[in-house]
């Protein structure tokens, strides 16, 4: 039987993955690496810390993803790079794995099986998603990158901000580059903050979307997937 | 709506109706409500045969299938301890609307499940045939299968048949005019295919149940274009149906290398009873009492949000009743099958008209439990299913005017139907070509991972389906002149599919009359339930 039909082979699918391909996002991230610190009493500072700044964050987040990024990031100011690689297996086995939705990797293996090229696009750190990058056989993960300075990290992001109309730029330089055809290429998000990255592609798709990214869908046609259900 | 009517109309010809002046005007359909019209003196209204009746015993009919089959030996003797048997089950497209339960297949799937296993068959699979058909849910198979079979079979071995499973499907191999067969991996693998049929209509069953409902898209694609549409007479009357001789050369090729006994069902067209029985009556026969069950239903319907008219009409079972079931090898059982089901719905009809009256109503194979029946499911019940619901001739002749009721809101189920929504916005205004839409689209949404992720573990119809739609209407399109559609809330989606629109019945019927003249002959199809015309 066929294994791929390569229908698509000069296209891509572009996969958000903070509640489109997992459950959680990466507050649940940063949280995991709050309560791992060297010492108990540091940890539950840490973890305290973190509680106390999630409506600061949900507030951020409503005004801009940028905004957010600035003053999240701002929280893994001095904590070492080795320490944060190290700790993404166990973040990823611990707390992701268990929270990828049922069906993503069926809909991954559908694209793959078209002939698209798979690729993450993600606001999350490159090195929490690595191992999820591997697990799910994504041929390119992009996403943020902090700055580390003499290997600790300065709290601020490298640009570009993987986010909003960022998204949808990165995208066209990555199409670009690989010569893509956007117009025939997949985007899959929940958020309606990722409506440029959506917009850009020729099959924009909504994956459990929140309210108003599921009126936009609606409005626009697009179709809406639920990878939470199982088959 | 007139107050009394005479009762002396002659009753030899009951099925077909001359109108005339103190005719009562007729019901149609219009989606989830009613209109209520009357037609000008001389229209030939067809209606329905009365149901047949159904068996007295079901079960004992099923029975005597089993054990005096057509041209095979009968079921208990193909069974051995330890065989590997698979039981495809048609899907939930039929019957329209669903039946009361029990389902006809839980009592056939009943009898033979106890067959099995008193035969020592432990290695059994029940498949739902669906083909390109959206899965059905849980509670759907529930409901058709009964509790016995659903807690003895689900989920390991009750399941729906998933035509886009690269490890699911095989290649059994091609027909001398180079169509694809392929079929269900676990159903190729069996000893022995047990197909469970209902024969809604004449076009179901026969070569059609294992080659298309076990089927994946690259052997579906074979006979569903819009060239077997155009070249079919009539896909209502498998002798003149193209696309019947295609899956009948598929079936061929299937069975040499599977051994399959087909079980055929068919049903009565008990389609409305209860208080919705005067949907079963000519109007001039109506008594006071379905005057006004009418007039409450008409009321109520016209103050009810369009939802909760849905939810009314959906859940309302039919009564069909089993008028007769045959067992054995494919053909033999599907002549007979074919033979009872013109005796149900076949109507003689003299001479085709210029202009054809229909109502559309809420439901069609492809939207039961759906939260609308969209644009082109519109389309396809009109130039579909309506167009082609004659044998020998059509009833409205080529170059004549098709007027249709129904609201042709710009409705989708986007949980069903999301390719179909694609289809409709972004294909249809480039072109309502189904050549160049088969050509240049199809494959592009079979292949759509989007959709096939949605087919496969949704409840969605697969990418290419509204393709399927569309070309069903082919021939309707080609040979008739106009297409007007009466009550429409919109001029877009008529528009879209190339019709015109009117205010009123009476309009359209002028509008048709300028093309086809003032003394053109005007038919009225009315139904559900459904009547086949034999155009003599």
């Amino acid at each position: 039987m066929r294994q791929s039909h390569h229908k698509y082979k000069n296209s891509a699918a572009f996969y958000d993955v903070d509640g489109t391909l997992i459950r959680i996002n990466i507050v649940h991230a940063f949280a995991f690496y709050a309560r791992r610190q060297p010492s108990l009493i540091e940890s539950a500072k840490r973890t305290v810390l973190t509680a106390a700044s999630i409506p600061v964050f949900w507030a951020a987040d409503k005004v801009s993803r940028k905004w957010f990024n600035e003053i999240f990031y701002r929280g893994y100011e001095g904590a070492s790079e080795d320490r944060l690689v190290m700790l993404a297996d166990e973040l990823f086995e611990d707390v992701i794995k268990p929270n990828i939705y049922p069906r993503t990797r069926d809909l991954i293996e559908e694209s793959r099986r078209a002939g698209c090229r798979q690729v993450i696009i993600s606001g999350a750190l490159d090195f929490t998603l690595r191992p999820l990058a591997k697990y799910l056989e994504v041929d390119e993960l992009i996403a943020n990158r902090l700055e580390f300075d003499g290997g600790y990290a300065t709290g601020k992001l490298k640009k570009p901000f993987i986010a909003g109309a960022t998204k949808a730029e990165v995208m066209r330089d990555y199409a670009r580059r690989h010569d893509l055809d956007l117009g025939s290429s997949w985007a899959y998000s929940d958020s309606f903050s990722d409506f440029p990255m959506l917009a850009v592609v020729g099959h924009p798709t909504a994956v459990n979307p929140d309210l108003r990214l599921r009126s936009i869908a609606r409005s626009y046609d697009w179709p809406v997937l639920d990878l939470d259900q199982a088959a | 709506m007139r107050a009394t009517r005479p009762r002396t109309r002659p009753q030899s010809r009951e099925h077909v109706v001359t109108i005339d002046t103190d005719s009562a005007p007729r019901i149609l359909f219009s989606g989830e409500n009613f209109l209520l019209e009357d037609l000008p003196v001389g229209t030939r209204v067809i209606y329905p045969k009365r149901p047949l009746t159904g068996v007295a015993n079901p079960r004992a009919a099923i029975r005597y299938a089993l054990n005096h089959p057509e041209n095979m030996e009968p079921l208990h003797a193909l069974l051995r301890p330890g065989m590997k048997v698979t039981v495809a089950i048609d899907d939930i497209s039929m019957p329209l609307p669903i039946m009361r339960t029990p389902d006809v297949r839980q009592l056939v799937l009943e009898i033979v499940c106890e067959m099995l296993a008193d035969h020592g068959v432990d290695d059994v699979h029940l498949v739902i045939a669906l083909a390109l058909h959206r899965r059905m849910t849980d509670a759907e198979i529930k409901r058709m299968v009964g509790d016995k079979i659903w807690n003895e079979y689900w989920p390991e071995r009750l399941y729906n048949h998933d035509a886009c499973d690269p490890d699911g499907m095989v290649v059994i191999g091609k027909t001398r005019h180079g169509e694809l067969v392929e079929c269900n991996r676990r159903a190729a693998e069996s000893d022995l295919v047990i197909y469970v049929n209902l024969n809604f209509v004449p076009m179901n069953g026969g070569h059609k149940s294992a080659a298309v409902g076990l089927c994946g898209y690259e052997s579906l694609k074979s006979h569903h274009t819009p060239k077997a549409i155009v070249d079919s007479n009539s896909y209502m009357n498998p002798p003149d149906s193209a696309i019947a001789h295609s899956m009948t050369r598929q079936g061929k090729v299937l069975e040499e290398s599977v051994k399959i006994f087909h079980i055929e069902t068919v049903l009565n067209n008990r389609t409305f009873d209860g208080p919705l029985d005067f949907l079963m009556k000519n109007e001039d026969d109506f008594t006071e009492s379905d005057r006004l069950k009418f007039s409450a239903m008409k009321w109520a319907l016209d103050k009810l949000p369009f939802a909760a008219r849905r939810e009314l009409f959906m859940r309302t079972p039919a009564a069909y009743e089993l008028i007769a079931c045959y067992a054995g090898a494919c053909e033999p059982v599907h002549d007979k099958t074919v033979a009872k089901s013109f005796e149900q719905y076949a109507v003689e009809i003299e001479g085709q008209a210029d202009i054809l009256i229909t109502g559309i109503p809420y439901v069609s194979p492809y939207n039961v439990n759906s939260k609308a029946l969209n644009p082109l499911l519109v389309q396809v019940m009109a130039l579909g299913y309506y167009y082609h619901m004659y044998r020998n001739k059509p009833v409205v002749r080529d170059g004549g005017v098709m007027i249709v009721t129904h609201p042709c809101s710009d409705k989708f189920d986007p949980v069903h139907h999301p390719s179909y929504i694609e289809f409709f916005n972004r294909l249809l205004p480039e072109t309502r070509d189904a050549y160049v839409l088969e050509q240049k689209y199809q494959d592009e949404f079979a292949y759509n991972p989007s959709y096939v992720e949605m087919y496969r573990r949704g409840n969605a119809y697969h990418g290419a389906h509204p393709f399927y739609m569309w070309y069903w209407g082919q021939r309707g399109r080609e040979k008739l002149s106009r297409v007007i559609c009466v009550g429409a809330d919109n001029a877009t989606v008529p528009e879209l599919m190339g019709w015109e629109t009117a205010d009123s019945l009476a309009e359209a019927i002028a509008m048709a009359r300028t093309t086809m003249g003032r003394s053109a002959q005007i038919t009225m199809l009315h139904h559900p339930p459904i009547v086949i015309s034999d155009v003599l």
